[in-house]
């Protein structure tokens, strides 16, 4: 009898001071669709999750479950964390669009952000960075690199974030080499090491030299690096250690001061349903190291478009501009605005092929 | 659309190279189900395969130890289920079962730390001469050693079972092991060889997608080619040749709709994406009209005392 009184004393006292130490912390949940090891989007988001721990301490305490596929599954993730006591989630990919939704509904009183997606609830916040004014500085490298004026473009879905990215990058790239044409393999993965280095291999034998690739692992690079005299670039993170060989340059997320910028809002009871959309400027998209492979002038012209990007004085879309079918979409001097670039689902004039739908 | 930019010497190369990870694990597929005994497990296997294999490569940094472990890694691997199915004489649909998930997980744990790693380059065929002849050198001659090696494993399983009494036993063990068992052959014995073969080459194909088709470590990087090989096997009406075809149709296919996709022909890429499987077992389909069927006692379980 004494000993049980004295079990559920300490339970008591446990669970006490457990609920104490709850109301100091905030828990943040993150959900990956990737592995944290993968070298790029995921890895980016995680190395974030880490900067915030170490912002916040011991007032935060984060977790975060990797590789969730898009769909019912990630529902239930989200489900649980909420449950565990997350009172803000991540969800990092735009997949968990509908899911993120559907949870945000059934706990009112958690905060969701949701990245690179476009449905915002009270409690559900998007963010997402402008990658396309990095692959207006790819595309601009890759025209001037490429020799047999083939460049091959693995997408992975056929969302708007990716044709604006093979737009801007085809735009860049036609800017200053009227010659040069895009091959494009959609992959339908994120993330599956051995189709992407398969699409990578297949580009190159059809002639492509330089590989731009929008799918989170290395693996295009190690494909790129086996066929030799091949360039390409990281893609969401450095992936310098490719450097030494095909990698020229890279498109780099940080998203940690956004990150830190959030987890303290909630902190602080001032966190709003907000759209955030950043780009070079903000720092939330970088441009990492470009290899002395690329020839020093074309490094200076992209450096400057690098400052003009970040300075607002360019925008990657500005007109004159057609669609693909020819009809003009931007008359000159005319920029595009957000709406359109965020429901892009058309390519521009020049690129062929169609857009799987 | 411009079908001239599809150079058919390099797509008939880099579809022996698509093939080769599912033509070892099919074979060795072939060689468990001949004895009687069907294991699930080939996803389960490769991927412990793969990552073995990439983590000695990568510490030793020689690329053939790195195939030697993967093959030892999936032959361990398989003991488990041998130990299952044949010593404690559990149900081999729910020990393959698990074997799978308990690779996928091991594979997990044992491939913290090696992603984004480059492992070892693996050295590819160069006979002087022959490596130079135009288009039969690029197609025949210029591939990595474990592409040949699947092709000997092939040759040598048909071989086997065909032509000698290794091979006569090992399939009177899967035809009917209880009159294996009256002439006095070790029904147990047979079969564990076999399922620790059929480790060794699911273990090695998986270190094929690890080390050379890659070439890094990503969990779940088989993605379920494990489950190809097993249906492939079927198809295949357990006939070795059958199994090459198959592997090559399904690689010959993977590489065709990517080299469709590049040069921009109008079919819808869902459509293009589905077709080596589609292709690979109605081609198969057909083929198995012929009545062959499967070993006898396959899946059965075996106990002397009956």
């Amino acid at each position: 009898m004494k000993l049980t009184k004295l079990l559920t004393t300490a339970a008591l006292a446990l669970g006490l001071a457990t609920g104490a130490m709850a109301q100091d912390t905030l828990k943040v949940g993150f959900v990956y669709v990737g592995p944290v090891g993968d070298g790029g989007w995921t890895y980016e988001h995680d190395k974030a999750r880490q900067a915030v721990e170490a912002e916040f301490g011991d007032k935060v305490e984060t977790v975060f479950v990797e590789s969730v596929p898009e769909g019912p599954d990630a529902e239930r993730v989200m489900t649980q964390m909420a449950l565990d006591g997350a009172k803000l989630i991540f969800t990092t990919s735009f997949g968990f669009m509908d899911p993120t939704i559907n949870v945000a509904a059934k706990f009112p009183d958690v905060k969701f952000e949701h990245a690179t997606g476009y449905k915002r609830a009270d409690n559900v916040s998007t963010y997402s960075a402008r990658f396309y004014e990095g692959r207006a500085i790819q595309g601009h490298i890759a025209g001037k690199m490429t020799e047999s004026n083939i460049i091959g473009y693995i997408g992975s879905y056929p969302i708007p974030e990716v044709i604006r990215g093979i737009n801007s990058a085809f735009i860049h790239a036609r800017k200053v080499n009227p010659d040069v044409q895009f091959k494009i393999v959609w992959a339908y993965t994120w993330f599956d090491p051995a189709k992407e280095a398969d699409a990578a291999k297949v580009l190159i034998e059809q002639g492509a030299d330089v590989i731009l690739q929008h799918t989170d692992s290395t693996a295009p690079l190690a494909a790129a690096a086996e066929a030799g005299n091949i360039i390409g670039f990281g893609q969401a993170s450095d992936m310098s250690e490719y450097a030494d060989g095909p990698r020229v340059s890279s498109i780099i997320d940080n998203w940690a001061p956004y990150y830190i910028d959030r987890v303290k809002a909630v902190m602080d009871g001032t966190w709003t349903s907000t759209d955030t959309w950043d780009g070079i400027g903000p720092g939330m998209v970088g441009i990492g190291e470009i290899t002395d492979r690329v020839p020093a002038e074309v490094k200076a012209e992209a450096l400057a478009l690098k400052e003009a990007i970040a300075k607002g004085e360019y925008h990657p879309f500005t007109g004159p501009l057609n669609k693909q079918d020819g009809s003009v979409w931007l008359a000159d001097g005319e920029v595009a605005d957000d709406g359109t670039l965020l429901g892009m689902d058309f390519y521009v004039e020049g690129i062929e092929g169609t857009i799987p739908n | 659309m411009d079908l001239s930019s599809i150079n058919p010497i390099l797509l008939l190369a880099s579809l022996m190279v698509a093939a080769t990870p599912l033509l070892l694990a099919a074979v060795g597929e072939l060689v468990v189900e001949k004895a009687g005994v069907l294991n699930l497990g080939v996803e389960g296997m490769m991927i412990t395969g793969a990552i073995c294999g990439f983590a000695i490569a990568v510490n030793t940094g020689d690329p053939f130890l790195g195939v030697l472990a993967a093959a030892g890694g999936g032959a361990v691997l398989s003991l488990l289920f041998a130990l299952l199915t044949q010593v404690a004489l559990a149900n081999q649909v729910a020990s393959g079962l698990g074997l799978t998930l308990f690779g996928l997980g091991l594979s997990s744990l044992i491939g913290q730390g090696y992603q984004g790693i480059r492992p070892p380059p693996f050295p590819k065929l160069n006979i002087p001469g022959l490596s130079d002849l135009p288009v039969i050198g690029r197609i025949l001659f210029s591939h990595d050693l474990m592409v040949y090696l699947g092709l000997i494993i092939v040759t040598g399983v048909w071989f086997m079972l065909k032509y000698t009494r290794a091979g006569l036993i090992l399939r009177a063990v899967g035809e009917n092991h209880e009159a294996a068992h009256a002439l006095g052959y070790k029904v147990v014995r047979i079969r564990i060889m076999a399922i620790l073969f059929g480790g060794a080459c699911a273990g090695m194909g998986g270190a094929y997608i690890s080390l050379i088709r890659v070439p890094q470590w990503t969990e779940g990087m088989t993605a379920g080619i494990g489950w190809i090989a097993l249906a492939l096997v079927v198809f295949a009406s357990w006939k070795p040749w059958r199994v090459l075809l198959g592997a090559y149709l399904f690689g010959g296919v993977t590489v065709i709709q990517l080299n469709l996709q590049a040069a921009g022909v109008a079919i819808p890429v869902e459509y293009l994406a589905m077709s080596p499987y589609l292709i690979t077992i109605l081609v198969l389909v057909i083929m198995s009209a012929d009545k062959s069927s499967a070993p006898a006692s396959l899946g059965r379980i075996f106990h002397a005392s009956r």
